[in-house]
């Protein structure tokens, strides 16, 4: 029975009374308690089912490491799997759920699994399942996959938030036990920015349980005297319940801090990433105890010797009434003095070593504990929770001897110190046979940039468990030098107990408690040859479980390297990878959510087309009205109505999106010259050009008309999702290649609002604005001027994109939506209205212009499009130029741009191809072209489309024929792209 | 080779699974082999497979430097698709794909190929338009595909917010007989049955120099000793830029890192691998229950096979916007492989400057889906010298420009 002691629990506040549910049943605890502290205290060893065999699951530890205690934790919007109870502080109505069982945790048809568990030995399911093949996706599979998987999948979205904090420290401290503290002190006291953070709510670690002083103080007081000192210091911050999930190159950390996950309710964050960049990190982050390998080591009941004292000390808990310990070593006989102390009874100590005679053994011994050397367990009996276990000489095959009645066993294996962080980075470590434990190399520590190391150990961490010697050791981590030899751990290492245990109970002995794997398994895996650590790991599934093997998986190392005849250090660990303890999705994602996720962009007139009908299309970051629908219509009748109404009067559509980039300075001119195809550096001021942009490999990239401002600057404008990529690309080439040109960029996208004017009535509209002069002789075909019109201050460029004549209006952004109400209220008589990009697409594509996107794919030259006069002869060079004359790009066979005409009138499917009787000689349909932009023409009340055909324009009035998704073709003849106004005369009146 | 099946499982167990073979065997090297291929990935060891299976050329050593199937293969996140756009990627992905359905019963081992279906999201009306016309080409390539409407994205995939406040989901090629298999044991699988027919696995074995004699490669230097040979085959993808410097010639190889991650088990929710592609994320739900993540590459070079966080944050934020249920679990754990980049983001399959040395790189961030197909080509071209799946994969290309882009279609390719 496990429950609550009637006094004692350095943490609890039995004052505090608190209610929480578990498998809905209502529970008592108390202030401080953790929800494991809570349950043990209720008698609830049972708290979980293992993923494989589905095997009953008891607590086993009380911190980050606890592989077993996993709940569903909270409702709803607030539901969350797999949360650890050993770190889930209690709170008053606290709701959760054990896990992977079915119908109930108590009787769980699963657990049948764990009956036929030799056949389902380690990597069963590569060997099986074969046949017949469609078994594996319809029946295997599903069935594995139900029987998997742990907790239930959250549903509902978040109702919590999160955020990051960014900070620098030149010393970085994680974790605050005595070595911790002490190292943040040292540091501190040379003046460093130093953090420190504890992934628990309490300071000081293990000491005020381990500990009976640390430097003549009791540890309760040493702690509150340097967290006392530590929090006077104006360079110092701490942060309790932040965990170092993990290290990165250049001294970046990463903290996870549990704001709010104890605080239900509050408005507040529910958790902090910290992003802090270090000068130091200093890892002191402690030890792990490592359970022993005996059959049935995963009966609940059976925990960490060291966590048992911690419920006993810090929580007032005790496991079980009756407890037998079970040792290689000398520290767990501080949890026989605990228990023992508590009023607890101690069965027996079983130690595996021949002789016990340190100091803590002879203590127990004077306590009146029994103390049994050279002997193990040789099973624990019991299903659902220990009722005794079967003593047996360690060094036997594990013939079974007395039999002492208990109702819990502590184990230690001895303890590993928690190398994660210092291995994130590329840390490497060291055997240390004597203490039987990895240690952190510091010759081989992390490096930074000046290839000095950025990350130090400290204390037990460093393999330097207690005492004078972890202090030194954590003071020389922060100033530097070197700590004296720490005095050795008495502790024989004991990889299987007992040691030769034949077959039947090391097919009994767990290595990872939540997957099921065995000391049977990985000895399996190392006879097929699975003996790389990694390939043992992946194919036994060892240490991939949520805790990532922070229990079993340097026993399972130990077997492997035994199974193998190799020392352990040749074997090696698995790579450590962050995060140290898994941390939400929503802390990574942070506070960029919703609508501030990418916000979105809006121009100033996006409200005036949201208030009248806009239909809205996504373009890149911005929200564009596809049409403007009327009461009652459908989208492609808005389209045809705009389209019409631009071609016989007068329409106005919001180019605010378009990219504008300034260019300046005295190598502006020569700089376009090589970022355009053609020649920009001898436009006249008050001119503008079309122009084209490849990219170093000679394809299309962009387009745009680029307008003379004055003498030495030119704005470049580009399409509406080139603005970013095209500015990137001009500074890559600045910063990477002409870094000694004197030109500067500006993008000034969203510095001004534009607005294009379009139509036969276009110039009568600004004219009815008044201001400007905007007749043809002040302001021709391809100019622009500035001034004002309505008073608004504004340029004007003489360009089209429809085909009609047409001026682009620029205002400075808070003007834009003044100019657009001044030319809808002047327009009424002409008949005004807005259009959306659907009908410019429509209007570009009679007059058979290119759309960036479109007709350009990344593997279309400008040659391809008929863009030929748009490359200068002239220039020695441009980028994309050398690329262009390669032999592929020359080729006469390339596809060329044409239009294409169905015989019917429909409408070409898109991204239809031509098709040919022809195959490959790898059964593929040859194909001779393919439809770039298709749609249907209100103009001519036609479907029309643009392509390209190999040797298109040389084929003008052939018939090809395009395939349609259902398998059948369509034909459609070649035409000129141009339909509308081949003279160009409407746009250049 | 034993062979596996229920009954060697149900055998095996009555004997405390004693009885168990090794799966490959740890030879030494020998002096002298037809064919060395350097590097036990998924592409070399299949290269060997179909050497000795097609072509009956089974005196082959594979030689990797570590354990096999530790490079990228045994770090990716396992997606398998053939819906590409351009002629000769899709004949080879396709035919890598249709290799898949057939690959656990040719191997003896139970790789778990699991055509769950895979949909590529368009959240744009550039995408829509993309997709579209992929599906076109796809129908001419004999590669099953269509365009579904977001209704049935929502009834195949129910966790998704198809109306998104930001990139509303329009669409989505999907490939029903598309989907993932289990990385490790697709390695494990090629390593046994190369294994089984002769060919000499050999780990920890680096090469650290390659010789050759007037023009026409001779062998290499390894740190297990000199082996020779008559050709040799580089396939170490983001490490070819080595072993290409070490055969006297350069590659246009970018090496990067690229990421991923998985959450913690839950049960089954996402029964189909979603790409999304406009937000550079990907999914799937593994057989253990974990989401599979992955995201886009690190924009700089490196070697270390593990990635900045930064990549993670954006891969992470993009995917809870269209999956919003993602923001209560957690992250388990997440690595980085380091891979090849060409510069059209399409493999290298092909002879060398180097007479008799081959090259099988540039698989970037897509090439576990390409394993046997990409195998069964090289293994063709080592044996005949050409193969009509490898044709438009030479090195050539890139002096002519003729380059075989699928950025066009995605900006992404795994
Ligand atoms: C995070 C991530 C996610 C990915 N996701 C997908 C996906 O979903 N779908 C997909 O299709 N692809 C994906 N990929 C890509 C895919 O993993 C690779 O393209 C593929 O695995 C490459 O296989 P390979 O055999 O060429 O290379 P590798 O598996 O890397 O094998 C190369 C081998 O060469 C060895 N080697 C190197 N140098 C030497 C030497 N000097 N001597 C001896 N041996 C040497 C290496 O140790 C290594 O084992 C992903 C990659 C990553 C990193």
């Amino acid at each position: 029975m496990s429950h609550r002691l009637p006094s004692g629990g350095r943490l609890i506040d039995r004052a505090t009374t608190l209610g929480f549910t578990f498998n809905g049943r209502r529970l008592k605890g108390y202030g401080g308690d953790t929800l494991a502290s809570a349950l043990l205290g209720n008698d609830r060893m049972l708290v979980g089912r293992s993923f494989k065999y589905h095997r009953p699951r008891g607590i086993v530890a009380s911190g980050p490491e606890e592989p077993n205690a996993l709940v569903g934790l909270g409702q709803g919007a607030r539901f969350e799997p797999n949360q650890r109870a050993t770190t889930t502080d209690l709170f008053a109505d606290l709701v959760a759920q054990s896990q992977n069982h079915w119908p109930s945790l108590d009787f769980d048809i699963g657990a049948l699994n764990g009956l036929m568990s030799r056949f389902l030995s380690a990597g069963f399911y590569y060997k099986t399942f074969i046949h017949p093949r469609a078994f594996w996706k319809h029946l295997f599979e599903p069935t594995i996959r139900h029987s998997a998987g742990l907790g239930r999948p959250t549903s509902e979205p978040d109702a919590d938030r999160y955020e990051h904090l960014y900070a620098f420290a030149d010393v970085l401290v994680i974790g605050g036990g005595i070595a911790g503290l002490q190292a943040a002190r040292t540091a501190a006291e040379s003046g460093a920015r130093v953090m420190i953070w504890e992934q628990s709510a309490h300071w000081g670690g293990r000491a005020p349980v381990d500990d009976p002083d640390v430097e003549g103080m009791p540890p309760d007081d040493w702690i509150s005297a340097t967290l006392h000192w530590l929090r006077a210091q104006p360079n110092v911050t701490l942060r309790s319940r932040t965990m170092g999930a993990g290290v990165y190159d250049h001294g970046y950390a990463l903290g996870y801090e549990r704001v709010t996950d104890h605080l239900p309710g509050l408005d507040a964050p529910r958790h902090r990433l910290w992003r802090v960049r270090a000068g130091r990190i200093i890892t002191a982050t402690g030890a792990i105890e490592r359970p022993l390998s005996f059959a049935g080591n995963d009966v609940p009941g059976v925990m960490l010797a060291g966590a048992v004292r911690d419920y006993v000390v810090n929580f007032g808990v005790a496991p079980g009434r009756r407890t037998v310990i079970v040792t290689n070593n000398d520290d767990a006989y501080r949890t026989a003095i605990t228990l023992h102390s508590a009023g607890l009874e101690v069965a027996a100590v079983i130690d595996a070593r021949a002789r016990a005679t340190g100091d803590l053994p002879q203590r127990a011994r004077s306590l009146g504990i029994r103390v049994m050397t050279g002997r193990a367990i040789a099973r624990v009996r019991g299903g659902g929770r220990v009722t005794g276990v079967d003593i047996c000489q360690h060094t036997g095959t594990g013939a079974a001897g007395a039999l002492i009645a208990c109702d819990a066993v502590a184990m230690s294996g001895g303890w590993s110190p928690v190398v994660h962080l210092w291995s994130h980075c590329g840390g490497k470590l060291i055997w240390d046979a004597g203490a039987a434990l990895f240690r952190p190399d510091p010759a081989r520590a992390p490096t930074g940039a000046d290839g000095a190391a950025f990350v130090a150990a400290a204390g037990a961490a460093n393999g330097v468990m207690r005492g004078a010697a972890l202090l030194a050791d954590a003071r020389a981590a922060a100033a530097g030098g070197d700590a004296p030899a720490p005095e050795p751990e008495a502790i024989t290492p004991v990889w299987i107990m007992p040691a030769a245990a034949g077959p039947g109970l090391r097919a009994k002995m767990w290595l990872d408690f939540q997957n099921d794997v065995k000391v049977s398994d990985v000895q399996q895996a190392a006879r097929e040859g699975y003996v790389s650590v990694e390939h043992a790991k992946r194919y036994t599934t060892l240490g991939m479980a949520t805790d990532q093997g922070k229990l079993g998986n340097i026993n399972g190392l130990a077997v492997l390297s035994d199974a193998q005849g190799a020392p352990i250090p040749d074997v090696g660990t698995t790579t450590f990878r962050p995060p140290y303890t898994p941390i939400s999705m929503g802390a990574i994602a942070g506070e960029a959510r919703g609508d501030v996720f990418q916000p979105l962009r809006r121009t100033p007139m996006h409200d005036w087309h949201a208030a009248h009908g806009a239909d809205w299309e996504p373009a890149g970051q911005w929200r564009r009205p596809y049409c403007y629908l009327r009461p009652g219509e459908a989208r492609n009748d808005a389209v045809a109505r705009e389209i019409l109404a631009v071609r016989g009067g007068v329409g106005l559509i919001d180019a605010s999106t378009l990219g504008k980039i300034i260019v300046k300075g005295p190598d502006a001119g020569r700089f376009l010259d090589m970022l355009y195809t053609n020649m920009m550096s001898n436009l006249a001021p008050g001119k503008c050009r079309y122009g084209l942009m490849c990219s170093e490999n000679g394809f299309l990239i962009d387009d745009g008309v680029v307008a003379r401002i004055d003498e030495d600057t030119w704005l470049c404008h580009t399409t509406t999702g080139g603005a970013d990529r095209i500015h990137a690309h001009m500074e890559d080439w600045l910063q990477c290649e002409w870094f000694d040109w004197r030109v500067y960029t500006a993008n000034v996208t969203e510095q001004f609002a534009q607005i294009a004017v379009a139509g036969p009535k276009a110039r009568d509209l600004l004219q009815a604005l008044g201001g400007l002069d905007v007749s043809s002789g002040a302001l021709p075909f391809m100019s622009w001027a500035g001034g004002r019109l309505a008073g608004i201050p504004l340029r004007a460029y003489r360009i089209s994109f429809s085909g009609e004549l047409s001026y682009e209006l620029a205002t400075p952004a808070g003007h834009g939506l003044a100019l657009w109400r001044a030319l809808v209220d002047a327009g009424q008589d002409l008949g005004v209205i807005a259009y959306g990009t659907e009908a410019m697409h429509v209007m570009r594509a009679e007059k058979g212009f290119i759309m960036i996107g479109d007709e350009t794919d990344g593997t279309v030259i400008p040659q391809d499009l008929g863009l030929g006069w748009a490359i200068s002869r002239k220039k020695a060079d441009y980028i994309g130029k050398r690329a262009q004359e390669r032999a592929h790009m020359t080729d006469p066979d390339r596809w060329k741009l044409v239009g294409l005409q169905t015989l019917d009138g429909s409408v070409l499917p898109e991204g239809a191809y031509a098709v040919t009787d022809a195959r490959n000689a790898n059964g593929q349909v040859v194909t001779e072209g393919r439809v770039t932009s298709t749609c249907h023409s209100p103009t001519f009340d036609r479907g029309i489309a643009m392509g390209l055909v190999r040797h298109g324009p040389d084929r003008m009035g052939e018939v090809l024929r395009f395939n349609r998704v259902d398998g059948t073709t369509v034909e459609a003849r070649i035409v000129d792209p141009c339909l509308y106004d081949p003279k160009g005369g409407r746009q250049d009146v | 080779m034993k062979r596996y099946s229920a009954f060697s499982i149900f055998r095996e167990a009555l004997r405390n699974n004693s009885g168990w073979q090794r799966a490959w065997a740890a030879p030494e090297p020998k002096a002298q082999y037809d064919i060395v291929i350097v590097g036990a990935g998924g592409h070399g060891l299949a290269t060997a497979y179909y050497l000795a299976r097609n072509h009956g050329i089974a005196n082959v050593a594979v030689l990797e430097k570590g354990w096999l199937g530790g490079g990228n293969t045994g770090r990716n996140t396992t997606v398998i698709r053939s819906n590409y756009l351009q002629d000769p990627s899709a004949a080879i992905y396709e035919k890598s794909r249709s290799l898949y359905e057939t690959l656990s019963q040719d191997l003896n081992m139970n790789i778990m190929f699991s055509p769950r279906g895979v949909m590529m999201l368009a959240q744009t009306e550039h995408e829509v338009r993309g997709y579209k016309r992929t599906a076109q080409a796809n129908a001419l390539q004999g590669v099953a595909t269509e365009f579904i409407p977001p209704a049935r994205v929502r009834e195949l995939c129910p966790i998704i917010r198809i109306d998104g406040p930001r990139y509303p989901v329009l669409g989505a090629l999907w490939q029903p007989r598309a989907g993932t298999a289990r990385h490790d044991a697709v390695a494990w699988g090629y390593a046994r049955a190369c294994s089984a027919m002769g060919i000499d696995i050999i780990e920890r074995c680096e090469v650290t120099a390659i010789r050759s004699n007037a023009g026409q490669v001779a062998g290499v230097e390894t740190t297990r000793g000199a082996i020779s040979c008559g050709k040799l085959a580089l396939v170490v993808a983001g490490h070819s830029g080595h072993l290409a410097e070490m055969a006297g010639f350069r590659l246009p190889i970018e090496s990067v890192a690229l990421q991923a991650l998985v959450s913690e088990p839950i049960k089954p929710c996402l029964d189909v691998v979603v790409m999304a592609n406009t937000v550079h994320g990907y999914m799937s739900q593994s057989d253990k229950g974990e989401m599979v993540i992955g995201g886009g590459a690190d924009g700089y070079n490196n070697y270390t096979q593990r990635g900045s966080f930064h990549h993670v944050e954006e891969t992470v934020r993009s995917l809870i916007e269209t999956f919003p249920m993602l923001s209560r679990l957690k992250m388990l754990r997440q690595w980085g492989g380091i891979v090849d980049m060409t510069g059209d983001r399409s493999p290298i399959l092909s002879k060398t400057p180097l007479g008799g040395c081959y090259v099988n790189c540039g698989w970037g961030t897509g090439g576990f889906k390409a394993i046997p197909g990409s195998g069964w080509a090289m293994a063709e071209l080592l044996a005949k010298g050409h193969s009509p799946l490898a044709e438009a994969f030479g090195l050539d290309r890139f002096r002519e420009g003729r380059f075989i882009d699928e950025s066009v279609a995605a900006g992404v390719a795994h």
